[in-house]
């Protein structure tokens, strides 16, 4: 094997790619080539970095150097500056908001420092597409060590007692819910790896995929060992373009290595496994509608029980996991589930990756043992709220989770501490929000969605969702109502409990726990019909500050109703009846002499 | 059998019955719109959810899609049940004000208003109809098309279909009376998928027969 002094490990996740990485990668090669260097440094495109706020990032190793917000016309100067002269280059670096001096190694980043990597160890250091270089850092000894040393029981065992809970959601204990389809008694069993990730804002199961699809991979041969299942499924978004292709060039090089098909690693196990692309409904996420969907038939959710453990796919006991469960599992197998146990809080073990998103510093994917305090993900992690705003709240579980406010800031988070305050851990999806975010408009959000995407089979959740809609709409249109708030409060009951599956259940919560911590801005919009926050169009005016006013005429050429008037170096005249409400004078006004009142009626 | 306690009393029952099986043998109502004996259980109405409590846990259920199970407690009449199932069935007059079977139900329940903006459906998507075509007639002929508040019951595309035997057992499962045939001289058409038939009279009974 070629040996080389430096290794550039290109991050190539969704992020990093959107922002031209593979261009990055392209230019560093052909640099390096051009300033003979082809024998001493190499390229690598890994998976997600982690860091996407800063991308294209790259990290040099073996110093650890992470470069930030590469330019496709800085890199000349970067290879010759680092590489051939020794010397890294600091414009490129990292330097944490609000300070001056840059931090060169990624270890010494806030954002990198509180976090522990299990499933995503591999990030940022494998080219996800070369298996070897997973079997490099162990990949596939797990496997092994199943097949030849474990009885199914013993892998069941282990699971068990690492405690490890379905990271799609629920929580529900994985050693359990093997054990049940374990003990069915039938021939043929499937498995299902569930990557139909839709939360707004959630990109934890694509990053995994993109970035250690073999873990994935080495997870579920280990579950079928363990189930006694002979074929698996992959239920990919076909919203995942590069997780596809790097999921289908994993399974095409184990199948080569002989890590999956007949007779796996001698052993005498046969697992086939194949990749389903699903549509894009957001509804497929829940398992009964998924399985009706690889049978091809419409994705709708089907009444429970009988559970996919008795009866499945085609009608056989199946068992189905999230991409981020079966990523933890080869750990569990090699490490023994005593160390996993080890990690976490009472009730909740392991580690959780989430994807950091919204009005926070640094963007990104971040894994942190469970038990972490909100404030550690968004404070030290997260580098705090854009711009020095004010922290309002965080959304923690996609649109089916809640709005967590500031009191709460140091709840340790896991399972049971999400659910107690009402909101879920859902997939993993964290969005921070200022106090420029308006709470009834946020939960009106949430409700589109779900509306958008509920199956309508049952009519709580079709009929419920569509009323949210209604009321929200009119309470941030200032036509709120004293009694819209305990039509709120009804619908909800009727959803959270006679829906049939856990998207029409779950689909209030936003509403509720927004309802519940944030009650007094759904009061200022319907007494008031005042949006603190300045969201809601109908409840706020823009007015030109005539002190301020320099009349430099950018709002004038802004506008795009022509709202705005008045002759060059006088104060602007803003004419209300035309006015939209966008607030593009506001953007760009550099004299701060554009407000956008919220209106008051008392 | 089975030992079971339906509202606080005790009785026994065939355990291959669903929970509204065993409650309406009982003699105890529990409103139902999708639910149709010669069907499947759909559980998509979720207006015959009852309280369920299993080694200890309690839960709101779909009754007809819920087995029984020995020991289980079922209360239909809580204070709470009867709230929720009012407020689905204010959310269904709603979207089909004037329905005379959700009008009679809404009587029964207490029902007085409807709070949210009145729409104009005939339809409350029980899906009877479609699964009859499937269960019953075996053709299949109409199904469900789109998603969510979009859902409309209808042949492939809402377009006339040739599948479809003119047999009429969808006008007449519909709780609501949505779809109908309408005659006029030899034709007959099929209201909501714009299907049309031509028939002829039976020279001997005197019924219309599809040529």
């Amino acid at each position: 094997m070629k040996q080389y002094r430096t290794h550039c490990l290109v991050c190539t996740g969704t992020g990093c790619v959107s922002n031209h990485a593979f261009d990055i990668k392209t230019a560093l090669e052909s640099e390096i080539i051009k300033q003979g260097l082809k024998d001493e440094v190499t390229v690598i495109a890994t998976g997600c970095n982690g860091f996407c706020e800063r991308g294209p990032v790259m990290v040099v190793q073996p110093e650890n150097i992470f470069y930030q917000e590469l330019k496709e016309k800085d890199i000349p100067f970067l290879v010759e500056e680092h590489f051939l002269k020794g010397r890294p280059v600091e414009k490129m670096m990292y330097v944490p908001p609000k300070e001056e001096a840059v931090i060169p190694k990624m270890s010494d980043i806030e954002f990198f420092k509180h976090q522990l990597l299990v499933v995503l160890r591999n990030r940022g250091r494998i080219d996800p597409e070369k298996i070897d270089e997973y079997i490099g850092y162990d990949g596939y000894r797990a496997l092994g060590k199943a097949l030849t040393e474990m009885k199914p029981e013993q892998i069941i065992e282990e699971v068990k007692t690492a405690g490890l809970r379905g990271r799609g959601g629920a929580g529900f204990p994985t050693g359990i819910k093997w054990g049940f389809c374990e003990q069915a008694e039938e021939d043929t069993k499937y498995l299902i790896c569930n990557a139909d990730e839709g939360d707004p804002g959630a990109f934890m199961d694509r990053s995994i995929l993109e970035a250690d699809p073999h873990a994935v991979l080495e997870g579920m041969v280990i579950g079928a060992k363990a189930i006694g299942a002979q074929e698996g499924f992959i239920y990919v978004r076909d919203e995942y373009p590069l997780a596809l292709r790097r999921i289908n060039i994993a399974i095409e090089q184990a199948t080569e290595y002989g890590l999956l098909g007949e007779n796996i690693l001698g052993s005498g196990f046969n697992f086939k496994l194949n990749v389903v692309r699903g549509g894009g409904a957001f509804v497929c996420g829940e398992e009964t509608a998924l399985i009706a969907s690889i049978e091809g038939e419409v994705g709708r959710p089907k009444p429970r029980p009988p559970y996919p453990a008795q009866k499945g796919l085609w009608g056989k006991p199946t068992n189905n996991n999230n991409v981020e469960t079966w990523a933890n599992v080869p750990q569990i197998i090699l490490r023994g589930g005593g160390w996993f146990a080890s990690l976490g809080t009472k009730e909740s073990k392991g580690t959780k990756v989430f994807s950091l998103v919204g009005k926070v510093n640094n963007t990104g994917l971040v894994e942190v043992p469970m038990g972490t305090t909100l404030r550690t993900i968004v404070f030290d992690i997260g580098g705090g709220v854009l711009k020095g705003k004010k922290f309002k709240a965080v959304q923690s579980g996609g649109p089916s989770g809640g709005c967590v406010p500031e009191s709460l800031i140091d709840l340790p988070v896991d399972f049971e501490k999400l659910t107690e305050a009402g909101a879920i851990m859902g997939s993993g999806g964290l969005i921070v929000m200022d106090e420029d975010t308006c709470m009834v408009d946020v939960a009106k959000y949430f409700v589109e969605f779900l509306e958008e995407e509920s199956c309508g089979k049952c009519n709580p959740c079709r009929e419920g969702l569509k009323r949210l809609k209604e009321v929200l709409t009119l309470i941030t249109q200032g036509k709120g109502e004293a009694k819209h708030l305990e039509m709120l409060d009804d619908i909800a009951l009727l959803m959270k409990e006679a829906s049939l599956c856990a998207l029409g259940a779950t689909a209030p919560n936003p509403v509720l726990t927004t309802l519940k911590y944030f009650r007094e801005e759904y009061e200022e919009h319907i007494f008031q019909r005042r949006c603190r926050a300045k969201v809601c169009k109908d409840l706020i005016m823009y007015r030109i500050i005539a002190e301020k006013c320099t009349g430099c005429q950018r709002c004038v050429k802004a506008c795009p109703t022509e709202a705005i008037t008045g002759p060059r170096s006088q104060p602007h005249n803003l004419e209300e009846s035309k006015c939209i409400k966008c607030g593009a004078c506001y953007e760009v006004c550099k004299f701060d002499a554009i407000a956008g009142d919220a209106i008051y009626i008392e | 059998m089975i030992p079971i306690t339906i509202n606080d009393k005790q009785t026994k029952v065939p355990e291959d019955l669903s929970v509204l099986e065993a409650v309406r043998e009982q003699g105890i109502y529990i409103p139902t719109l999708c639910y149709h004996e010669a069907l499947e259980p759909a559980g998509s109405c979720r207006l015959c959810i009852v309280e369920v409590e299993e080694r200890g846990r309690v839960r709101t259920a779909a009754s007809c899609v819920t087995p029984l199970t020995p020991n289980m407690i079922i209360r239909t009449d809580t204070e709470k049940i009867l709230k929720i199932r009012r407020i689905l069935l204010e959310l269904l007059m709603a979207r089909c004000p004037g329905l005379k079977v959700l009008e009679q139900m809404a009587a029964q329940m207490g029902v007085k208003k409807v709070r949210f903006a009145q729409e104009d459906d005939d339809c409350f998507l029980c899906g009877q109809c479609v699964r009859a075509c499937s269960e019953i007639v075996g053709v299949s002929a109409i199904g469900f098309s789109d998603r969510g508040v979009n859902n409309k019951i209808g042949a492939p595309f809402l377009k006339a279909s040739n599948v479809c035997i003119s047999c009429g057992t969808c006008t007449t499962i519909c709780p609501a009376g949505t779809f109908h045939l309408e005659r006029v001289d030899n034709l007959v058409s099929l209201h909501r998928y714009s299907n049309e038939y031509h028939q002829e009279k039976c020279r001997v009974c005197g019924d219309h027969f599809v040529v």
